[in-house]
Order: structure tokens, then sequence, then C-alpha cells
């Protein structure tokens, strides 16, 4: 709750004027502050969908917010299927295979770990544990090309180079530092009571996480689940890095299409793969956003 | 039992946190080029680090990069915030059409925006065909204006992310004293300068460090929206990083740029997280 331009404080504002005429003013004038940024915000989506569905004839002469005249799905099958990509002429296919194969691993182990350690963290006091969250944390937050070099020598000699097990492993590690925090955040605001009375009841260290923490934290879990796939799904750096030829993921993919096709370039066909990268992570988005924004409000403005 | 469950997490991040980061570190000092060894060297690489233009070019372009880019996306995603907040209605359709290019990846964003800012057929023939034939838009391949345009899209992608944080910082602000000042009389826009944004003080901390962590980091927008160019004209620390270590053989001199990363961003956090942790109540 806060403060609104209600009908109180339209009152107060107005001070004996015609309150209804000040209120509606205030009300226009706000949807249209927001209308205009969020046309703005919407615009290269919109574009996005609609230069997919055009014919590059048709992209030459219309404009980037124009509505396709004459709706094909040349370009997606094309990208989807047959467009090349370095060297093999698979299209994208093969690539949005391999980033679930990355994502769906690397965000169950990470998840779990994290929670596991929040738990941890949170209901259980040992020597320097405040210290050690301090150091879990400040791994969230190292620029990941410290890290670049030793993990290509350490990939290489445990022969992952260039793998999709590698590139899990990696994800899991910077991911446990995210998902780690957004647990123990959350499990700090259970009431210690709960915790006392089932260790009361005789409940052991197994009992409390699965009996009593695990089903009321959800929320959580979705945090970090949607936290997790997004950051993995999305992830640029560590596939162009450590992945090679048909294991990379399809952000790496859709760059290589975008950037190394000669001759003319086909925005259709860019656009479209854009799109397919970015298909899982908008409906994640739209489907769970809400609990995203919840739980994300819980667990990263408070400490 | 926890110590045991606690260990290999904490196992796993010592070797590929804090090792990986004294290996780093250690290497900046030696004489590696192609592989790494262990001929130390001093001071050296960073001297040449320093004294290459392409460094020099990236370092000022972070700054320009960093700075729009935070305030921008901070004053931008404050007034919606701020708009939110006034009980309006489709408040969820508006939340979701600011938060959604925040779902997309860099690598994305990078190629939309290509797309929008292409000289020949993205915006400015857009405008043209709208009758303003002498607009003019060629940023992405003007040598001093490249850079501006992965401002565009960076704030574009990243204020919604802000203003999700800012608006559950004033959900959270006192009623009580809202109340108050309003019966005192007070004008909205002073309630909101004197009263709500000091109080969101944290949350503005939090998006400063979040938004200071992704600008430091950036990569993937640079190598998708103008890979860097023209020239080396949006080169960042972290692309020039990438291609040093990776593509010209110069592992202690890309070692270098990291560590300086590290230490610049290290003095931005370590003070946030130590005032997080020291304001926490004992559990």
């Amino acid at each position: 709750m806060s403060l609104r331009l209600d009908a109180e404080s339209a009152a107060i504002l107005s001070k004996g004027t015609d309150i209804k005429v000040t209120r509606i003013l205030g009300r226009s004038f706000i949807y249209g502050c927001l209308i205009i940024p969020a046309a703005v915000f919407l615009a290269p989506l919109v574009s996005m969908i609609f230069t997919s569905l055009k014919s590059m004839d048709e992209i030459r002469s219309g404009n980037i917010l124009s509505f396709p005249k004459a709706i094909t799905f040349e370009a997606w099958k094309h990208v989807w299927h047959s467009a090349c990509i370095g060297v093999t002429c698979g299209g994208l296919k093969g690539y949005f295979g391999n980033s679930f194969l990355i994502v769906i691993p690397a965000t169950l182990l990470s998840v779990g770990f994290g929670a596991l350690n929040g738990y941890i963290f949170a209901n259980w006091r040992f020597r320097g544990d405040n210290i050690l969250f301090g150091l879990v944390l400040f791994g969230c937050f190292i620029p990941l090309q410290i890290v670049l070099i030793p993990m290509a020598g350490l990939l290489g000699q445990l022969k992952l180079a260039g793998t999709i097990p590698g590139l899990v492993l990696v994800h899991v590690v910077y991911g446990i530092c995210f998902t780690t925090m957004f647990f123990r955040n959350y499990f700090v605001t259970v009431p210690a009571e709960i915790f006392k009375a089932a260790r009361i009841d005789g409940a052991g260290f197994w009992a409390v996480f699965f009996r009593i923490l695990l089903p009321i934290s959800w929320p959580i879990v979705m945090v970090s689940i949607i936290w997790q796939f997004t950051g993995v799904w999305n992830d640029f750096l560590f596939g162009v890095s450590f992945a090679a030829g048909s294991s990379q993921p399809v952000t790496v993919a859709l760059n290589n299409l975008v950037n190394t096709s000669t001759g003319t370039k086909a925005y259709n066909e860019d656009m479209a793969a854009a799109m397919i990268a970015a298909l899982p992570t908008i409906i994640i988005y739209v489907a769970a956003g809400r609990y995203f924004l919840r739980g994300l409000m819980a667990g990263a403005v408070k400490g | 039992m926890p110590a045991i469950v606690l260990s290999p997490s904490l196992a796993v991040i010592t070797v590929c946190v804090y090792g990986f980061i004294a290996y780093t570190a250690l290497l900046s000092f030696t004489g590696s080029k192609m592989f790494a060894n262990f001929t130390f060297v001093g001071w050296r690489q960073y001297g040449r680090l320093f004294e290459n233009p392409r460094w020099i070019t990236a370092i000022e372009n972070m700054a320009i990069f960093g700075c729009l880019y935070i305030i921008g996306a901070t004053c931008l995603g404050l007034f919606i915030a701020i708009l939110i907040d006034q009980r309006i209605r489709f408040e969820g359709v508006f939340r979701a059409v600011f938060l959604y290019p925040m779902a997309l990846s860099f690598v994305v964003t990078g190629v939309i925006w290509q797309w929008l800012l292409n000289p020949g057929l993205g915006l400015e023939h857009m405008m043209r065909e709208l009758g303003w034939d002498s607009f003019s838009f060629q940023w992405l391949i003007e040598p001093d204006r490249a850079i501006y345009t992965i401002v565009i899209a960076g704030v574009w992608q990243v204020t919604g992310f802000v203003m999700a944080l800012l608006l559950a910082g004033l959900r959270g602000v006192d009623t009580e004293i809202l109340r108050a000042a309003r019966i005192d009389g007070a004008p909205i826009h002073k309630v909101y300068t004197r009263i709500i944004i000091p109080a969101l003080r944290p949350a503005f901390l939090t998006v400063f460090v979040i938004e200071a962590h992704l600008a430091i980091k950036s990569y993937d927008l640079v190598v998708a929206l103008t890979k860097g160019g023209p020239g080396v004209s949006t080169e960042l620390p972290s692309t020039f990083m990438y291609s040093m270590t990776f593509t010209r053989n110069e592992l202690a001199v890309g070692a270098a740029s990291a560590t300086v990363m590290l230490v610049t961003l290290a003095s931005i956090i370590i003070p946030y997280l130590y005032s997080e942790l020291r304001n926490e109540p004992a559990t």
C-alpha cells in the first residue's frame, strides 16, 4: 500500500476546485504517461513478430511496424529446419534441443542444492556461518570473465570441454550462489517457533526440511526455477566459451546465424530465429511472472 | 548433518569461485601467451593493458555506457513504478509489458535492435515513409554514436526489472506516515520527494548494485548488436577480455583485464554485502 491519487488525495490537492474534473484529468494524465512508454516497450516485440511473417520483398517495401499483408511462415520453417549455422545446414532445431538438455538438469540441480544450502544457512547456527554466507553471496556478483580461463582448463581436464554435461556443470556451479541466496532469504522469514517446535517434537534434519519447510516454500521454488531457467537459457558467454559445434546452445547458434549470413541479409529469418530463441522464456514469464515478482520482492529487496 | 550437506556446495564454490579468482589473478602476473605458463613478470601485463588504446576505449565506453545505463534505467523505472502504483486498471498487463524484455536473452535483444536501428530499413525508413523525409538515424554505423545504441537496447531490457524492484519498495512504504503527511496538507510531489523516495533507499541500493553488475559484465549485447564495431568503437572490458584471451593468444593480458574488472566490481559489491549482512537482525 502506498500513495495513490485516489479520491481522498485528489480532494486535498484540489482544495475546493471541482474534485471530479481534477480526478478525471489526473487519471487521464496517468494513463497517458503509461500508455506511451508501454507502446514503446511493446514495439520491438510487435516488429519482430510482424517481420518474421513477411517475405523479403514486403520487408523492403513496407516498414518495421506495418502489419504483414501476406502472412508466410516460410522464414520460421527455414530457420527451424534448414538454415546454415557454421558448416552444417540443419536449422536451429538441434541447438534448441541442446538448450533444453542443458537447462533442465542445470535448473533442477542448482535449485535442489540451493534449497538445502539455504535451509542450513537460515536454520542452523555454526561458527562463521555469516562469513560463509557472505562468501557465497559474493559468488553471485563476480564478473564471469574472471573464471573463464581456469574453467576452460578444468573442463578440459575433466574431458567435458565442448560437451553438454560440461555446460550443465558450469551453470550449476554459478547458479548455486543465487539459489542459496533466494532460499536462505526466504527461510529466514519463516517464524523460528515452527522450527523449534518441530525440533522438540523430535523431527530430525531431513524431517524438518521435507515435512515442514518444503511444503511452504513453493513461492521461492518458483522464483528459483524461473530465475535459473531464464538465466541458463539466455546464457551466451559460457555457451560461446565452452561449447563446440553441435553442442552449442540456441543463443550461440542464433548469433552465428545472424552474424555470419553472407549476401543479402534475410531479416525475416533473423527475426524468426530470434523469436524461436526467445519463446520458452517469454512463455515462462507470461505464465508464471506473477509468482516471480512476488517472490523476488521478498528475496531481493530485503537483504 | 548440516556440515555434510553443505560441504559439496562449499567445496565447489571454494574451487570454482575463489580458487579460480586466485588462478586468474596469478596468471595476470605471468608471461602467458597462448598457454598458461608460470614465469612471473611482475606488473608488466597491467602496464601493457593500460598502454593498449583498445583497453582505454573499452574503459571510456564502460564509463559512458555504465552511467547512462544506470541513470536511464533507474529514472525510467522509478517513473513507471510510481505511475503503476497509482491504483490503475490493468496493472498486470502494464507490468507484463514492461517486464517481458527481461525474459529475453541479450543476444535476442541485440538482434531485435540491430533490426530496428538498421540504417536503411529500420526506424529511419519508417519515419521517412511517414513523411519526415529528412529523418536520419545512423547511430549503429557511426563510430562515435554506436555506444549509445547499446545504451538504448540495454535500458529497454532492464527497465522493467528496475520497475519491479522499486514497485516492491513503494508498496512497502509505511502508509501511516503518508496519511499523516496528506492530512497535514503536504502536496503530492513533496510527499514523493521528501518521504517516499528517501524511504526507498534500500531498494535503490539493490537496483544500483544489480545494474552495475550487469553493466560491467555485459558482453552478449555488444556482440549481438554491434560486434564491438564499427572498428573498436563499442569495445567494452568484457569483449576486450574475451578477444585477448581466446582469439589473440594474450592469456596474461586477458587475465589482467578480468582482474581489473573484478576489483572494480568488488569495490562496489563488498560494501553493499557488508551493510546488508550487518543490518540484518540475528535469527
